[in-house]
């Protein structure tokens, strides 16, 4: 009995002593050279192949930078969005450029209250499937559907489905902007947008583009192309983009004038300090985490 | 007759529910408005050549294909073009389409409106198939592919066949049946019409045995009369989805479509029996398709019934007409409830696809709960095609479209055998039909390159 284990070990441990040998000289012969830089940038990426830098993988990006900072001495054009790019630009000797960070922000409010269902969905749960069959449960054509085709595609879990609203909900803290979710949205309803100073933001949260009666029967919250923002706002930050107000984030100085302006409630500030008692009537954003 | 015959490869048999064949058609009243959609077919949407205020007569072309693969679209009333506006179709989203406003009946000259059966075939197989296309004939069994498209046969091929669709496997729809057993003279000089547009020796018509009558009753006029030589009535076994058409050209011929390929490979042209009973009307009566019969039915449905209705006309009307909607309605379908698509509104207008509007009861369409894939093979049992369609599922969950590609899913005919078959409830049809978008678009892309 103990013969035939020790027999056993002996010819195994001779035969993974052989092949050992043969990969160590195989090893060393194929051997493929490589900038031990592209490792070192890889390490300090966040790792989780998102695709928000326009690379397949991080592996890729890594290597992109590496490339581009020896031809170019710059990483312009170049920024992962989930990861600290000042660090990436120290290990290639260079300054890092920062960009503005963004964020993922849900353009539609068409809660399960605001816009109450007309029918009831039994199927895939892929949005970009229902979107073929219907408009959805409450009629809107371009608002969310709610299956979660944003949350499934999010490698930092920030998105969430909120069971009471129906709507997926964006974490602040998690979220990089990396647009992932805006593109797995089948009706564009979730847009990536500057975070903001002190991560405050004014935006449209309706992604309707029907005429105005038509969408005041689907929801009590929608964007109805009235142009009372757009005709108040003192920096042209707005434009109309049909009969949906769209807010440029780049011109906006988040006075909040359209907010008040807004007869539907339809436009969302996030993180403000609250206003004043006498101003009570404006609704408080759904998305703010104070 | 033949002996019965049928396709040896999956297949499911849900209860048939057939409450309105002993129904006749009722001819429906003409609505005060109708509302004609411009998309009414596969492809490309029609583009109006009507504006406001416009009169028109019945008949009268209003707009007009757009594209290789589009159909034509007629005035189906006399009166005046009130709008060309958006309206919500069956899906809510909202399409463009032309309403009018009725004022009396008159058709356009030249239009035979009479019941005489005309049976002398004057016109070329060239402008019979030229009649089909001017006259907007689309499959009327539901997929509205427009007609001329498969009458025009390439140069190196030869027509063989003409198949005649009249299984209408789909459980509930009794149009075509109704069609059969009513106009049979009719059908068959279709048939003959068909035949002669595409030069085809033979003609089957293929019926399942759960319409039997229909099918004795064209038998003998087939047998009784020298002119109707070359057709045969093809008796077929009532198993879902012998309608499809690859599955209808396996029963009859024995013959299998390659994958990827028309079915003109096999020498074989099918064609739907509401279709046919159009082309007879176009092509003898100089008509374009202007009404079709509707069924509507639905097990708590007071008077399941079976009405010609014209295109445009609310579906509403035509519910009202069969009872009303009723209390315990769950589910509203438009086609049969095999593959037609739930409605989210009533006031959808029928067009030439609906074949049926279905109500199915509380206790039918009772949320099933799903459960996880046990792998136990139903699936693969029921596919009529051949397919594994729980992993095409899962692969297309995980938004694998390579693999799906390598597993065929493009040859999936989109019947839901699999998803009625399967014990954990799981629509696995739904998750297939997307695959299939999805894996259409990175072939279409790839081919772009």
């Amino acid at each position: 009995m103990s013969n035939i284990l020790l027999w056993s070990l002996v010819i195994l441990g001779i035969l993974g002593g052989v092949a050992a040998v043969i990969l160590f000289f195989v090893a060393k012969k194929f051997k493929v050279e490589e900038n031990p830089l592209i490792d070192e940038v890889e390490s300090v990426l966040a790792g989780a192949n998102c695709g928000g830098c326009g690379f397949a993988g991080c592996r890729n990006f890594a290597e992109a930078c590496v490339k581009a900072a020896a031809e170019k001495q710059s990483l312009s054009g170049l920024n992962c969005p989930s990861s600290d790019m000042s660090k990436v630009a120290g290990l290639l000797g260079l300054t890092a450029t920062v960009a503005e960070p963004m964020i993922a922000v849900v353009r539609c409010n068409g809660t399960c209250e605001n816009a109450p269902s007309k029918v009831h969905y039994e199927g895939a749960d892929i949005c970009g499937f229902a979107n073929t069959l219907y408009a959805g449960e409450n009629g809107c054509p371009n608002g969310c559907l709610g299956l979660g085709d944003c949350v499934k595609k999010c490698q930092f879990n920030a998105l969430h489905i909120n069971k009471e609203t129906g709507l997926p909900e964006v974490d602040e803290d998690k979220c990089v902007g990396c647009g992932a979710c805006a593109k797995a949205c089948p009706r564009g309803v979730i847009e990536i947008r500057a975070k903001g100073k002190n991560n405050r933001r004014v935006y449209v949260a309706c992604n309707n583009v029907e005429k105005g009666a038509i969408a005041m029967k689907n929801c009590k919250v929608s964007c109805i192309g009235c142009q009372k923002c757009f005709k108040t706002c003192p920096f042209e930050a707005i434009e109309m983009r049909g009969n949906l107000a769209y807010i440029d984030y780049t011109k906006c100085k988040q006075c909040r004038k359209c907010v008040e302006a807004c007869p539907r409630g339809s436009i969302h500030e996030v993180n403000f300090p609250p206003r004043k008692p006498k101003e009570t009537n404006v609704e408080q954003p759904n998305e703010s985490k104070e | 007759m033949n002996p019965i015959k049928t396709f040896p490869k999956g297949g499911v048999h849900p209860e048939e529910n057939k409450l309105s064949s002993d129904q006749p058609i009722i001819t429906f009243e003409i609505p005060k408005q109708v509302i004609i959609p411009l998309g009414q077919c596969l492809g490309a949407p029609a583009e109006p050549i009507v504006a406001k205020g416009d009169k028109v007569k019945v008949g009268q072309l209003i707009a007009t294909a757009k594209g290789f693969i589009s159909a034509n679209v007629h005035s189906s009333v006399s009166g005046t073009v009130n709008k060309i506006d958006e309206v919500m179709d069956h899906t809510g989203y909202r399409k463009p389409a032309i309403f009018i406003d009725v004022e009396g009946d008159e058709w356009l000259e030249g239009i035979d409106t009479s019941d005489t059966l005309v049976k002398d075939i004057t016109l070329s197989s060239e402008e019979i198939v030229e009649r089909i296309k001017q006259h907007g004939i689309v499959g009327l069994g539901g997929a509205t592919f427009p007609t001329y498209v498969k009458l025009m046969i390439p140069k190196d091929k030869k027509a063989e066949y003409v198949i005649i669709n009249a299984a209408e496997c789909e459980p509930y729809l009794t149009c075509d049946n109704r069609l059969l057993l009513e106009k049979p003279y009719e059908f068959l000089v279709g048939v003959k019409v068909i035949m002669k547009a595409v030069n085809a020796p033979k003609g089957v018509v293929g019926i399942e045995v759960n319409k039997m009558e229909a099918a004795k009753k064209l038998d003998e006029i087939v047998k009784g009369d020298k002119y109707f030589e070359g057709i045969e009535i093809q008796p077929l076994k009532t198993k879902y989805p012998q309608g499809g058409e690859k599955q209808l050209i396996k029963s009859v011929t024995g013959r299998e479509v390659p994958s990827g390929k028309l079915p003109i490979e096999t020498g074989c042209v099918v064609v739907n029996v509401a279709s046919t009973f159009a082309i007879y009307e176009a092509v003898q009566k100089n008509k374009p398709l202007v009404y079709r019969v509707v069924t509507v039915t639905g097990k708590s449905v007071k008077k399941p019934s079976n009405f010609l209705t014209r295109i445009g006309t609310p579906a509403n009307m035509l519910i009202e007409a069969a009872g009303g909607l009723p209390e315990d309605t769950a589910n509203l379908i438009n086609g049969g409830p095999m593959m037609g698509k739930s409605v989210s509104v009533t006031s959808f207008p029928t067009i030439k696809g609906t074949s049926g509007i279905l109500m199915l009861n509380e206790k039918e369409a009772q949320p099933r709960e799903v459960s996880n894939c046990i792998r136990c093979g139903k699936c693969m049992q029921a596919c009529p095609m051949g397919l594994e369609p729980y992993l095409l599922n899962r692969l297309a969950r995980q938004n694998n479209f390579e693999e799906t590609e390598k597993h065929n899913i493009m040859d999936c005919i989109e019947c839901g055998s699999c998803e009625f078959t399967c014990p954990a409830n799981i629509p696995l049809a739904d998750y297939i039909r997307y695959g299939k978008t999805k894996t259409g678009q990175l072939i279409r892309s790839r081919n772009q390159k």
